[in-house]
C-alpha cells in the first residue's frame, strides 16, 4: 500500500469516526441544556471535540484544528465548572458543530477543507469565552480552585485513578492561570488530554474488539445470497416432501432450519435501531422551537427498535417532516397553550415498536390537533372534493384529507414546513417502501401520525393468488381481508352501479377490480371463472376489492427487481421465484388502485353503452328503492350512474323545481315521493339520491332509502298502472312498482331530452326499457 | 484475427451475435408470461435464481417458426441486464473474417434493415449479424402495441 493510499484510508477512517461523533455531539449538547451540570455529558462532548482536534492536527487540517481548539477551550471551562452552560453557549457550540460538519463534508468531497473562513466563529467563541470568564472569574477566583479540586476528585473516582490524577493536576494548573486560555493555550490544553488518551483508547478498544466495520455492499451481497438460499431451500423442501424419502426429508428439514437461522442472522446485519435517525431530531426540535418561540419537550420511546437500514434511510425524511410539522402547526405558542388550559411546554413524543411483523412509528404532539370541518372547507374550496362528498365523511375520514395531493394545512407558507412539500409527499414516500400512514387527532388535544413500515424490503410475506390459471404474488401489507364468494354468491354478490362493479361488504359498497380485466388475462377454455375470492386491499389511501379466482398459499417471497423494459408497465412491484421454481409477478397494489379506480365517476356515455351491450345477455338488474312510508319502486340499474347522499339543507327550490349543488354544478332533482303523490316519510339529514347522467347532464331522483339490487328475471309482472309508473311486479314477495324513468327525469328537468338527437343511446335506453316492459306487461 | 460469433437459426435464416456477449445457451424453459407487456416479450424465466426476461426473437423478426416446442434460448448480457432470446435452434460458435463481411444490401427494407448490422458470406449460407441493442429496444414497439 502506497503512502497516498494509506493517507486516504486514514482520512476516510477519520471522516467516518468524526461523523459518528458529531451526531453524538448534537445529542449531547441538546441534552446538556436540559441538565447543565452533567459531568458525564460534558466529559463526552469534550472528548469528542478533543479527538477531532487531535486527529485534524495530525492530518494537517488546520482550519478544523483551530476551530475545534477554541471550542475545546470553552468546553474545558464548562467541564471544570468554571462556566455554567447557558443557551447562549449551547447555540455557539452547536454552530461549532455545524461548521465542523461543513469542513468534514468538504474534506470528504474535495479532499481539502475548502474556502470556508473559520476565523469569525473562532473569534466569536473566544470572545464569548472571555466575556463569560470575566463574569465568572472575578469574584470566584478562590472558589474556582476549591471547585476545581472537588471536580478533579470526583473525576478521579469515576475514571482510571492514575490517569485522572495526571489530568486533574494539569487542569488545576490551567484553572489557576485564567490567562492561559489565550495565547499559550494550544500547548497547555494539548498536553493533559494527551495523557488522558490511553484511558479513552482502552475503553474504545474494548468495544472495538466486539464490532467491526463491514462494507455495506458486502452485506447487501450476503443478504441477496441468503435470499437465493431461501428459494433453493423452498424448492428442495417441496420436492423432498413429494419423494417421501425419510432420510432426504430429515436432511431437508435440517437444511430448512439452518437456512432460516442464517437468513435471520444476515437480515439482522442490516438492521439498525431507530435511534440512528432519531438522534438528529433533538437538534431539529431545539432549533425549530427556538426559532418559532415554542417550548417543546421531546420524548422518545422505543429507540432500540430495529429496522432495515435502507428502510430507515427512507423514513428519515418523512419522519423529520412530521416532526417539523408538529412543531410548526401542531404545538401552539406557550401563551396560547396556557390560555387553553394546557401546560406551557408542549410535548412531542416519538414512539417506535414492533407490531405484527411491522414497525410502528408514531409522532404524537399535544398541540391544537386537526380541525375536521376546517379541513373539509379547505378541500372543497380548493376543489379537491365536492361538498356533498365531504359532508358525508366522518371526522376520522376528514382528518385523512391532509394526505390528498395539493392539500397543505398551513394557511400561509412558512419557511419551516410549508415548502410546497405536503403530507401527500410524505405518504407517497412511505407507501413507496411498502408502508402506510394515517393520522388520528382530537381537536385541541393531540395529533398522532402513525407510520407502519415493513421490517425489511427484500423479503416480504405475500399471498400467492391465481387468476385465469396464472399465479401472482400479493404483498400482505396491503391486504385487509379476504372475502370468499362461492359459485352462487359470485353471481349475485357482485353488483353493478353504472358500469362499476361493487360488492356489498358489511353495509358499505366496495369498488371491485377484476384482476383478469386489469391485466387483460385470457381465461383458459373449460374454466368458467365462477368461484371467486375478493381480496380487500388498501392502496393510495383507497380501499378496493380485487377479484381473483383463488388464493393458493402464503409465502415469504424474495423481491427481485424487474428488468427495465417491464418496470414501465407499472402494474408489478417486482418478480419472485416461488417454491416450485416458477417465476411469479408481484402485483403493485397502489398502482392497480390508481389505474383502475380513476374512473370512479364515469359519466362517459360510451362506457355506459359498452357495458350495456356486453351485459345484453345477462339478466337486467333492478335497483329497488323505497318511496314514502312503504312503497317500493324499482329502477333499472343501467340508468343509474351513481348513488349519492344529498344533505337535506342543500336542496333548494328554484321556481317550481328542486335543485341541489352537486360537484360544482346545479343538479335538478325530483323527489320521487312528490312525483308519485306520496308523502315524504323522513326528515333525515341526508337524502339518498339516484343520479342519472348522460352527455354531461344529470338529474337526481330522491328517495327515502336504497333497498336492494335484484335481478329482473325473478320478477313477476302485473299490469297495474298508475301515474309515473309503468306497472308493478312482485320482487322478493313484495309488490314493487316499476318507475317510468323517462317521466321521472322529465319531472326533474323538462328539457332533459330536448337537445338530444333522436336515437340517442340514453333516451333509447330509457325507451327500450319502457318498450320491453310494455311487451311483458301486455302479454 | 477473426471474430467469434455465436450462431443460431431463425426460420430459414442463419443469424449470429458476438459470442463475447453470450452468457450461455439454454434448452426451452418454463416461462411466466407478463400480462400487459410488449408482445415480443414472452415472459420471465428463472435462471438459477435470477429473473430473466425472454424476448421471442422469432416474433420480433417476424419469422414464422416451424415448431414451437423445440425453442432454445441464447442468453445475452446487455450492460447490467441479462436477456434470454428465443430462437429455433442453436448453431456453432464460428470464427469469421472481416473480409467476409458486407453491409446489408440496399434492397433490404423495413424492420429487417434496422435489426441487421450486415452479413458474412459463408461458403454454404449467408450469416446475418443481428443488432441486439435495437432488438431489445422495446420502447417504440411498446407505444405501438399499447
Amino acid at each position: 500500500m502506497s503512502a497516498d493510499e494509506l493517507d486516504a484510508e486514514i482520512v476516510q477512517e477519520f471522516l467516518i469516526e468524526s461523523h459518528e461523533n458529531l451526531d453524538q455531539l448534537d445529542q449531547d449538547l441538546v441534552a446538556l441544556e436540559q441538565s447543565p451540570g452533567s459531568r458525564e455529558l460534558l466529559g463526552s462532548i469534550f472528548r469528542t471535540i478533543h479527538t477531532i482536534k487531535g486527529t485534524s492536527g495530525f492530518l494537517a487540517f488546520n482550519k478544523l484544528e483551530s476551530i475545534t481548539h477554541v471550542g475545546e477551550n470553552l468546553l474545558a471551562k464548562l467541564r471544570d465548572g468554571v462556566l455554567v452552560m447557558t443557551p447562549e453557549i449551547a447555540t455557539a457550540l452547536l454552530r461549532l458543530v455545524d461548521q465542523v460538519r461543513g469542513l468534514l463534508a468538504s474534506i470528504e468531497h474535495t479532499g481539502s477543507e475548502g474556502e470556508v473562513d473559520v476565523a469569525p466563529l473562532a473569534d466569536e467563541l473566544r470572545e464569548l469565552l472571555e466575556a463569560k470568564l470575566a463574569e465568572a472569574a472575578q469574584p470566584a477566583a478562590a472558589k474556582a480552585v476549591a471547585k476545581a479540586a472537588a471536580v478533579a476528585e470526583a473525576a478521579a473516582v469515576a475514571e482510571l485513578a492514575a490517569v485522572a490524577e495526571a489530568a486533574a493536576v494539569a487542569e488545576l494548573a490551567a484553572v489557576l492561570e485564567p490567562e492561559a486560555a489565550d495565547a499559550p493555550a494550544p500547548v497547555e490544553a494539548a498536553e493533559p488530554p494527551a495523557k488522558a488518551e490511553p484511558a479513552e483508547v482502552d475503553v474504545r478498544s474494548a468495544i472495538g474488539d466486539a464490532t467491526i466495520r463491514v462494507d455495506v455492499n458486502l452485506l447487501e451481497q450476503l443478504v441477496r445470497l441468503a435470499g437465493e438460499l431461501v428459494l433453493a431451500r423452498n424448492q428442495i423442501t417441496q420436492r423432498a416432501g413429494n419423494i417421501g424419502d425419510e432420510e432426504l426429508s430429515r436432511a431437508a428439514h435440517q437444511l430448512s432450519l439452518v437456512t432460516g437461522e442464517l437468513q435471520e442472522g444476515v437480515m439482522r446485519t442490516r438492521m439498525q435501531p431507530v435511534d440512528h435517525i432519531w438522534s438528529k431530531l433533538p437538534r431539529v426540535v431545539r432549533d425549530l422551537s427556538t426559532q418559532l418561540g415554542r417550548t417543546v419537550r421531546l420524548e422518545m420511546e422505543g429507540g432500540d427498535t430495529e429496522l432495515d437500514r435502507t428502510l430507515l434511510e427512507a423514513v428519515k425524511d418523512p419522519l423529520t417532516h412530521l416532526v417539523r410539522n408538529a412543531i410548526d402547526h401542531g404545538i401552539e405558542p406557550a401563551a396560547e397553550r396556557t390560555a387553553a388550559g394546557k401546560p406551557g411546554t408542549g410535548v412531542l413524543r416519538l414512539r417506535a415498536a414492533h407490531e405484527g411483523g411491522q414497525v410502528l412509528l408514531e409522532v404524537i404532539d399535544d398541540g391544537r390537533g386537526l380541525d375536521g370541518p376546517k379541513l373539509a372547507a379547505k378541500a372543497v374550496e380548493k376543489g379537491l372534493l365536492p361538498a356533498s362528498r365531504v359532508e358525508t365523511m366522518s371526522s376520522q375520514e376528514l382528518q385523512q384529507l391532509v394526505f390528498i395531493p395539493g392539500f397543505s394545512t398551513a394557511s400561509k407558507v412558512t419557511n419551516v414546513s410549508g415548502r410546497g412539500v405536503g403530507m401527500d409527499v410524505v405518504r407517497t414516500n412511505v407507501e413507496r417502501i411498502g408502508g402506510s400512514i394515517e393520522v388520528e387527532s382530537e381537536p385541541g388535544q393531540r395529533t398522532c401520525w402513525r407510520l407502519r413500515i415493513p421490517l425489511t424490503l427484500a423479503i416480504v410475506p405475500a399471498l400467492t393468488v391465481e387468476s385465469c390459471g396464472q399465479r401472482f404474488a400479493l404483498p400482505q401489507i396491503s391486504l385487509l381481508e379476504l372475502v370468499s364468494l362461492d359459485t352462487e354468491r359470485a353471481a349475485s354478490g357482485i353488483e353493478t352501479v353504472g358500469e362499476a362493479q361493487v360488492l356489498r361488504l358489511r353495509g358499505s359498497l366496495l369498488p371491485l377490480v377484476r384482476l383478469e380485466e386489469a391485466l387483460g388475462l385470457q381465461r383458459p377454455a373449460g374454466d368458467d371463472g365462477m368461484a371467486a375470492v375478493v381480496a380487500v386491499l388498501e392502496g393510495n389511501g383507497r380501499r378496493f376489492g380485487l377479484v381473483l379466482d383463488r388464493v393458493l398459499d402464503t409465502e415469504e417471497i424474495v423481491v427481485k427487481p424487474l428488468p427495465r423494459a417491464l418496470k414501465d408497465i407499472g402494474l408489478y412491484a417486482g418478480a419472485t421465484i416461488l417454491g416450485d421454481g416458477a417465476v411469479s409477478l408481484i402485483l403493485d397494489v397502489a398502482s392497480l388502485s390508481r389505474r383502475q379506480l380513476q374512473g370512479e365517476a364515469h359519466d362517459d356515455l360510451q362506457a355506459a353503452n359498452t357495458s350495456r351491450q356486453s351485459g345484453a345477455d345477462d339478466e337486467r338488474q333492478l335497483l329497488v328503492v323505497s318511496v314514502g312510508a312503504q312503497r317500493r319502486v324499482a329502477v333499472p340499474l343501467e340508468v343509474v350512474t351513481r348513488l349519492e347522499q344529498f344533505p337535506l339543507a342543500d336542496i333548494k327550490h328554484v321556481g317550481r323545481r328542486d335543485v341541489v349543488r352537486y360537484r360544482g354544478k346545479i343538479l335538478p332533482v325530483v323527489r320521487l315521493a312528490d312525483h308519485l303523490s306520496e308523502l315524504a316519510d323522513s326528515n333525515a339529514e341526508f337524502v339518498p339520491g339516484v343520479v342519472y347522467t348522460s352527455r354531461g347532464r344529470s338529474v337526481a331522483l330522491l328517495v327515502e332509502d336504497i333497498v336492494d339490487i335484484v335481478a329482473e328475471g325473478s320478477t313477476v309482472y302485473s299490469d297495474v298502472e298508475d301515474y309515473g309508473l309503468i306497472g308493478s311486479a312482485l320482487i322478493q314477495d313484495k309488490v314493487t312498482e316499476m318507475l317510468d324513468v323517462r317521466a321521472a327525469i322529465l319531472a326533474a328537468d323538462p328539457h332533459y331530452f330536448d337537445d338530444q338527437p333522436e336515437g340517442e343511446i340514453t333516451a333509447e335506453q330509457v325507451d327500450d326499457y319502457d318498450a320491453d316492459y310494455d311487451s311483458v306487461g301486455a302479454s | 484475427m477473426g471474430t467469434l460469433l455465436s450462431t443460431f437459426e431463425l426460420g430459414d435464416h442463419l443469424c449470429a451475435v458476438v459470442a463475447a456477449d453470450v452468457q450461455e445457451v439454454l434448452m426451452s424453459q418454463p416461462c411466466t408470461p407478463v400480462p400487459c407487456s410488449s408482445p415480443w416479450v414472452s415472459g420471465l424465466i428463472n435462471l438459477r435464481g435470477q429473473v430473466v426476461p425472454t424476448l421471442d426473437l422469432r416474433a420480433r423478426m417476424g419469422v414464422r417458426s416451424s415448431d414451437n416446442d423445440g425453442a432454445m434460448s441464447v442468453v445475452v448480457r446487455r450492460g447490467d441486464e441479462v436477456w434470454s432470446l428465443l430462437v429455433d435452434r442453436i448453431g456453432d460458435v464460428i470464427e469469421v473474417d472481416e473480409a467476409q463481411f458486407e453491409l446489408p444490401p440496399d434492397t433490404l427494407t423495413g424492420e429487417w434493415r434496422q435489426f441487421i448490422i450486415g452479413a458474412y458470406k459463408l461458403d454454404a449460407k449467408l450469416l446475418l449479424m443481428l443488432d441486439v441493442a435495437t432488438l431489445l429496444d422495446l420502447s417504440a414497439e411498446l407505444a405501438v402495441a399499447g
